[in-house]
């Protein structure tokens, strides 16, 4: 069976980066629409004074599953699914270094959201928020299943991002095309290979958190209950140890993106390529020592107090260069307005503004006010919505060409940023003034006397702006199947390899690897090294066979954690079985990289 | 399966490196979380009560041995004496085995004198802990002995050095990690 090959079977053993990019992003898309249901949900519950459009328990498993689904499930995969499609081939190479692996990443990351997604089944979806705080999360407050789906479900989620940054690092690093150095490599793919030390230093931690918790649920520890001589404030440090890594594991892949495509709609080369590597280096250094400007509220004394504050003062100066670096290169630039462009300049718009919120509650007595209210999530929602997820939408309408070999359709890009442009600032901007007037984050209702009424009806309205416009988007990509003009090798005039390949790519990518001789191989395309024509016929590539056991292995994961929620140690036992089965049959069976 | 690397260095071992990486962050929170709970015990038994320093003593020089039956594995492995191999896998696993029994024998003498892992932080942490590091070494042992099982059918030559090696990384690490444990929480108490 050739890659190339079609039908389910193809799929479900599939080790091509291309396809697994692709089901990375038809998932997390189904995900990200999901997540979105759920905000425009709770913004309805919100539109007025005394809602009752929802219960107080089905809000707080709204807003907990909104914000989980949304990093978890949608952001976080979204990035992998161009992790997956573009790295190979802007290095490239014909695949990711472990195919298997990869594949196990993907089955894993599907099987762990469908987990935590039965939980609606049960009418037990997580109900703790997305940090989960001690001891909110203890059997004594939360003895429904609702804790124990998101605690197992987000273990499930850690392994597969833990296996797809191993396999990252060791691609980015490994398999370059000759000539392509550390420091020619694109501005994406050098985010990538940050992003992913973040995520494998990051992720060990919350897996700890996590396994606490389970502890103290299952087994009756007391590693968050002081009343066993266990602290609560330990589930927060560790908790944001890895919580403020993860801001720059969502944020970083998109900061990647934009320096990809402000220069190739510029048609200019990104001003300081150096500099805007080396602050994403210190972004992922700094991103560490930052934590606890989460937990200022807690009252861990003057001292850490200002160390925190300072820290995050200082991390804003490589986040500010990068932003200097995108307008400098803009400057002079022949601008081409395409959507691509659009999301990536409304990015650079959108993330100064949660930039500087974000500065406003590195001091400690200003975030004393802020903190737990609507301002923070006014916050989050300019650095998320408007910094990764623009970033996102950037990346697929300038890769969409080259994963499907159609162009999304301009006119109705064109809508869809501009709603989304607007939607957003009318849902968002609003909360700055909500939270400084004291509307606690997370209360499922409010009362007129707090004067916030018309606010909240105007970020109602533009959180469905939003939604509309994802109906278009969502119009686009399927009108574009048929009706979308043909893309051809390169639509944009870009500089990176993907675009020297066809559109989509052959299941090998690359007939010869090419030899890269500088930072821009395509436009300086006498220093590429081009086969020519004929000249060369490449040895037949081998593309390896599929196999089953990843997909096996990674099923062994939800079964283990169904045998935990149901207390039945004999479906964990079985999970593990399969595992270990899975693990023999992979490692012997035979494949070729 | 030798490509050229960017490099020089083979994928397998350093994707094996990252995970290491990762696994340290993994016992670096579970050791700062058994360090943040020193002495936070609201009941015994304490450490000093319990922990048998002489015979944990004799558990780290079995495991520290067994890295060393583990080095001299691999020599066997890369100039093709794969009777030695055979004879020091099998040597490196029972290493791991005898310490496993012995982490049975102080896990069930311990809840024989009251300390289980419900009973205060310190049974909570310590079990967490060492059992986190057990787990590790229970995968080292069966990894081993699936080498060594290879090994007496045949299936493992000097062509596998790089599996051999990548086995030892891991048990060598298992072993780093058991002296850091052994150090913080018995010794210094
Ligand atoms: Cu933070």
């Amino acid at each position: 069976m050739s890659a190339s090959a079609t039908g389910l079977r193809s799929w479900l053993t599939t080790t091509d980066h291309k396809r697994i990019g692709l089901l990375y992003f038809w998932t997390a898309f189904v995900f990200f629409l999901v997540g979105g249901l759920e905000a425009l949900v709770i913004r309805a519950q919100l539109a007025g004074p005394n809602g009752t459009l929802v219960s107080a328990e089905a809000f707080n498993q709204l807003f907990t599953m909104h914000a989980t689904t949304m990093v978890f499930l949608a952001l976080m995969p979204l990035t992998a699914a161009f992790f997956n499609y573009i790295v190979p081939l802007q290095i490239g190479a014909r695949d990711v270094a472990f195919p298997r692996l990869n594949a196990f990443s993907y089955w894993v990351f599907l099987l762990g959201g469908l987990f935590m997604n039965a939980s609606f089944l049960f009418g037990a979806a997580p109900d703790g928020g997305w940090f989960g705080y001690a001891n909110l999360t203890s059997k004594q407050y939360s003895p429904g299943l609702n804790i124990d789906f998101w605690l197992l479900g987000l273990q499930i989620l850690g392994i597969a991002s833990l296996a797809a940054g191993f396999n990252f690092i060791v691609t980015i690093l490994n398999l370059r095309a000759p000539g392509l150095k550390m420091m020619r490599l694109p501005v994406f793919t050098w985010m990538v290979l940050v992003t992913q030390f973040l995520i494998i230093t990051a992720f060990p931690v919350i897996t700890v958190a996590l396994v606490l918790l389970m502890f103290d649920r299952f087994f009756g520890t007391s590693f968050y209950l002081p009343a066993g001589g266990g602290n609560p404030v330990l589930w927060q440090h560790l908790f944001w140890i890895f919580g403020h890594p993860e801001v720059y594991i969502l944020i970083l892949p998109a900061m990647g993106i934009v320096s990809e495509v402000l220069p190739t709609f510029s048609r200019k080369p990104l001003f300081g390529y150096t500099v805007v590597v080396y602050s994403g280096v210190l972004i992922g250094f700094m991103g560490w020592g930052v934590w606890s400007h989460h937990m200022f509220s807690v009252g861990l004394g003057p001292i850490a107090d200002s160390f925190f504050a300072a820290t995050t003062l200082l991390i804003a100066i490589p986040t500010g260069v990068k932003i200097f670096n995108w307008i400098a290169t803009l400057w002079g630039g022949q601008i081409r307005f395409a959507a691509a462009m659009k999301f990536a300049l409304g990015f650079i718009a959108m993330f100064i503004i949660g930039g500087l919120s974000g500065v406003s509650h590195a001091a400690p007595p200003a975030d004393l006010q802020q903190t737990d209210t609507y301002y923070v999530v006014a916050h989050i929602h300019y650095v998320l919505f408007g910094g990764t997820v623009f970033g996102l939408f950037a990346g697929m309408y300038y890769w969409w060409p080259k994963m499907t070999g159609r162009l999304l359709d301009e006119r109705l890009g064109n809508w869809h940023f501009w709603l989304t442009f607007i939607g957003m600032n009318l849902a968002f901007f609003p909360m700055h003034f909500i939270g400084l007037l004291g509307m606690p984050r997370r209360i499922y209702t409010y009362g007129p006397e707090l004067g916030v009424s018309t606010m909240n009806l105007v970020s109602t309205i533009g959180a469905f702006l939003i939604g509309i416009a994802a109906l278009i988007f969502v119009y686009n990509m399927w009108r574009t199947r048929r009706h979308g003009a043909v893309a051809g090798d390169d639509p944009w005039g870009g500089a990176t390899l993907e675009w020297s390949i066809s559109s989509p790519p052959p299941p090998h990518n690359f007939d010869v690897i090419p030899t890269v001789a500088s930072r821009l191989p395509r436009w300086s395309a006498t220093q590429l090294k081009a086969i020519p024509e004929g000249a060369e016929t490449a040895a037949p590539v081998h593309v390896p066979a599929g196999s089953w056991w990843p997909l096996i292995a990674a099923s062994s994961l939800p079964i283990m954690a169904t045998g935990a929620i149901g207390r039945m140690l004999p479906v964990v036992l079985a999970g593990v079985a399969i595992l270990i089965v899975g693990i023999y049959r992979w490692a012997y069976e035979p494949f070729e990289a | 399966m030798t490509h050229a690397t960017s490099l020089g260095l083979d994928s397998r071992k350093l994707a094996f490196w990252t995970f290491i990486g990762s696994e340290c962050l993994l016992f670096g929170s579970l050791i700062s979380t058994y360090l943040i709970y020193k002495g936070k015990s609201l009941v015994g038994p304490y450490p000093p009560e319990i922990l048998d320093i002489p015979f944990t003593s004799f558990s780290t020089f079995d495991l520290l041995m067994s890295s060393l039956w583990m080095v001299l594995a691999l020599a066997a492995v890369q100039r093709g004496d794969m009777k030695w191999a055979k004879v020091w896998l099998f040597g490196t696993a029972l290493g791991g085995l005898i310490f496993l029994g012995g982490q049975v024998y102080e896990f069930s003498s311990f809840v024989h004198e009251g300390l289980t892992l419900q009973r205060n932080i310190f049974g909570a942490t310590f079990f967490v802990l060492t059992g986190c590091h057990g787990a590790h070494v229970t995968v080292g042992v069966i990894w081993l002995l699936t080498l060594w099982v290879r090994a007496l059918q045949g299936k493992l030559g000097p062509e596998h050095a790089m599996t051999v090696e990548i086995t030892g990384l891991y048990w060598h690490f298992v072993d780093v990690v058991w002296i850091v444990i052994f150090t913080l929480v018995y010794l210094i108490q």
